[in-house]
């Protein structure tokens, strides 16, 4: 026992001193989670702010002018005024506009021969398809302020009758920041979990240093958990990096416990590590290790683990699919933990999930390597 | 000089493509994920459970629940009969949001108060949240509206038109987008393993006492790379065309001139990495650290427009950015080459400096 903790200690302690002299390893670990989490935290965002679109305004008329104003003023659209629909078209296939709101000639005299505001007709660029979306929502705002306001100079108060009043829980904004960062993290781990194990793990097949370190007193449990470990506390350390950088840089709010962080992240990383072992000792080669760690780590984890894009809207296979995609529970944990708190009812299956996923993973593993050996 | 160039091509053709798994890895997986990736990346919110908290039990309040149980949007509906519900259901994500309508809602309708029903979301999924506030708002205008010429919802109604895509049929914007990130992580990876793995195996040395120079090691690295990002591009072009129903309405001559420029670009950092690493697991990851970046910063998930000015700066340099909008402008607008010209003279610059960086470093590394 007591040479077998020896022995554990000079693996680790090699593995260690590995990734400390290969800066690429130390790029994956460190740098990459902080251009990620900077690029999440200051730049991208889902939230449409100032869309870019042009209203056509082909009548002259004192209604289209003050809806107009109102396309003008809304802090939701960077609008662009001419009198002729065809420069606007031209900008919408440029790409430079994302949408068209046509203000016909009869807009006015159909205004007052009615009474009421005729049929408004909006032109959006479908080839950028969720920023359509955002404008057809956006224009019917602003058309129903419009509207109501309207109606309110008339002496017609637009404020009785039903009305929905939408409360957004856990954020109240809508930053869309708030819930893109703790996806990032999730990328990170599963980046430094899946991908660099699956590599330094199959380095070693491929140069025939397993074999070499199989002819040691050395186990085979001995060997793998002692590349394991220095690539789990790796994970962690990025982990928590990323969760301070988040909460005392960008000031996204966290609700939840550390403990219960740590649990998660703990489940989540030996998840993580079971696939990135099992790729590497079915591939044995870098250059296949890499493509199936990208292909069944990165890439779900971006995709499929509704980070950005929500799994409930997915095809039933592909829903299916997500199920084994241990990100998806670490997205949807690290979420609740940062926007609403520790839910427990929801965080703990999760986790008994993610350490199934693990076991399996590593119980698949044992069995190829004892087969390899024989 | 030509003979020497062409068997140093057929050479990494075959170091490329001999081996089972690498021919494997190379070819299925890239059409697979265009698969099952151009089904599951969607920004829609469909297939979403709304739960209904309805305390009142008047005419109105139940059309109201009708009209929201219709919505396409929602494929389920949860029935709660307290409010104690609402808290676990939007925490433990059973539903997207809850419709809370008051005791009194049928009521004040009736004597033309105001009548306010709530709408709880989940802010933890901010687009999808976001989307379905959107349906939800309009779901009560129709409602406002139908209640008669009393109700105040009067007629500012939207004809809204698609262009390009009129059914807003997220895999039009996925499918093309995916072509381009797909290609790109062919093309980087097989560069930047290139070089490394030479120097990895020890038979860089061998390459150097041999007549080639330099430039035509680069050379012989870079045309092959090409060669097979050009014949995935094409496979993935003709599947999301016959098989995922892509319509392509451009030129495809223009198409395929901008995939050559673009190849050249990402092939001048694959194997400016290349010439940088020691061994294959640092090019690898080398290519992991610019290419996760330059996906995030494509536009593909989140538009540029939404970037702060800073950052859209640097996305100039991207050549993934300027490949993204000619592949969906020539798939589905039919941009004329003017456009596609637009785009494609960053894309030239940024090869010409990513190959001669490339060149520039390799031969300082051979000395």
């Amino acid at each position: 026992m007591k040479d077998r903790l020896r022995r554990m200690k000079a693996l680790i302690g090699k593995e260690f001193i590995q990734v400390v002299r290969d800066p690429s390893s130390l790029l994956i670990a460190f740098v990459l989670p902080l251009i990620l989490l900077f690029l999440f935290g200051y730049g991208v965002s889902l939230d449409a702010k100032r869309v870019k679109i042009g209203v056509a305004m082909e009548d002259s008329g004192a209604e289209a002018a003050s809806l107009a104003a109102s396309f003008l003023a809304s802090p939701y659209f960077a609008a662009r005024l001419s009198r002729d629909a065809r420069v606007l078209e031209a900008d919408l296939l440029a790409g430079r506009s994302r949408g068209i709101v046509v203000l016909a000639n009869d807009f006015s005299r159909r205004f007052h021969s009615a009474g009421t505001a005729p049929p408004i007709q909006i032109i959006t660029d479908g080839s950028e398809t969720n920023t359509a979306n955002y404008v057809q929502n956006y224009a019917q705002g602003v058309v129903s302020t419009w509207a109501s306001l309207h109606k309110l100079q008339q002496g017609n108060d637009s404020r009785t009758g039903p009305l929905l009043v939408p409360r957004i829980w856990f954020n109240p904004e809508l930053e869309s920041r708030d819930s893109l960062v703790p996806g990032a993290i999730a990328i990170i781990m599963a980046i430094i979990g899946t991908l660099l194990t699956a590599l330094v793990v199959s380095r070693e097949w491929e140069r025939g240093t397993m074999e070499a370190m199989m002819a040691t007193p050395v186990g085979i449990v001995e060997v793998i958990i002692g590349k394991l470990i220095p690539y789990f506390l790796l994970g962690m350390v990025a982990m928590l990096g990323s969760v301070a950088i988040a909460v005392f840089l960008f000031k996204v709010p966290f609700h939840g416990s550390v403990g219960a962080l740590l649990l998660t992240s703990v489940a989540f990383m030996l998840a993580a590590l079971g696939q990135g072992l099992l790729i590497s000792t079915a591939a044995k080669n870098q250059f296949v290790a890499a493509q199936v760690a990208m292909i069944t780590g990165f890439l779900p984890a971006f995709l499929l683990s509704g980070f950005i894009f929500e799994i409930a809207s997915m095809p039933m296979p592909i829903r299916g699919l997500t199920h084994i995609i241990p990100a998806r529970y670490l997205v949807t944990n690290l979420q609740t933990l940062f926007l609403a708190g520790d839910v427990w009812s929801l965080l703990l299956p999760n986790v008994l999930i993610l350490l199934g996923l693990a076991a399996v993973l590593f119980f698949i593993t044992a069995r190829k390597t004892a087969k390899r050996l024989r | 000089m030509v003979n020497r160039i062409r068997a140093l091509i057929i050479k990494e053709l075959l170091a490329i493509l001999r081996d089972k798994k690498s021919r494997f890895v190379l070819i299925v997986p890239p059409l697979v994920q265009l698969f099952v990736f151009s089904f599951a990346a969607t920004q829609e919110a469909k297939n979403q459970t709304l739960a209904v908290l309805n305390l009142d039990h008047g005419k109105p309040a139940l059309t109201l629940e009708q009209d929201f149980a219709a919505a396409a949007t929602f494929s389920r509906v949860l029935h709660l009969d307290h409010a104690a519900e609402v808290t676990p259901v939007i925490e433990e994500q059973q539903a997207i949001a809850v419709l809370w309508i008051p005791e009194d809602f049928s009521r004040n309708i009736e004597s033309g108060q105001q009548a306010a029903a709530s709408f709880i979301l989940d802010g933890r999924k901010t687009n999808t949240a976001q989307i379905v506030q959107g349906y939800a708002q309009r779901i009560m205008n129709d409602f406002r509206a139908r209640l008669g010429p009393s109700g105040p919802a009067d007629g500012a109604r939207l004809v809204v038109r698609n262009w390009f895509n009129p059914n807003l049929d997220f895999k039009w914007y996925t499918v093309p987008s995916l072509v381009c990130i797909l290609t790109t992580l062919i093309s980087l990876l097989v560069t930047s393993l290139s070089v490394a793995r030479e120097r990895e195996m020890g038979t860089f040395d061998q390459l150097l006492v041999s007549p080639l120079h330099p430039l035509e090691i680069l050379v012989g690295k870079a045309v092959p790379a090409l060669f097979i990002a050009m014949l995935e591009g094409t496979f993935m072009v003709l599947a999301a065309v016959l098989l995922l129903r892509i319509p392509f309405n451009g030129s495809l001559p223009l198409l395929y001139a901008s995939m050559a420029v673009f190849l050249l670009a990402i092939i001048g950092v694959g194997l400016f990495i290349s010439s940088l690493s020691m061994t294959q697991q640092q090019a690898i990851l080398g290519a992991f650290v610019f290419l996760v970046p330059s996906v995030i910063l494509s536009g593909f998930s989140t538009p540029i427009e939404n970037m702060p000015q800073w950052l859209q700066t640097v996305t100039l340099g991207n050549p993934l950015r300027y490949f993204m909008i000619i592949v969906r402008g020539i798939f589905l607008k039919d941009i004329p080459a003017a456009l596609v010209w637009h785009q494609t003279w960053p894309m030239a610059i940024i090869a010409a400096i990513t190959l001669s960086t490339a060149t520039w470093l390799f031969k300082k590394r051979m000395e």
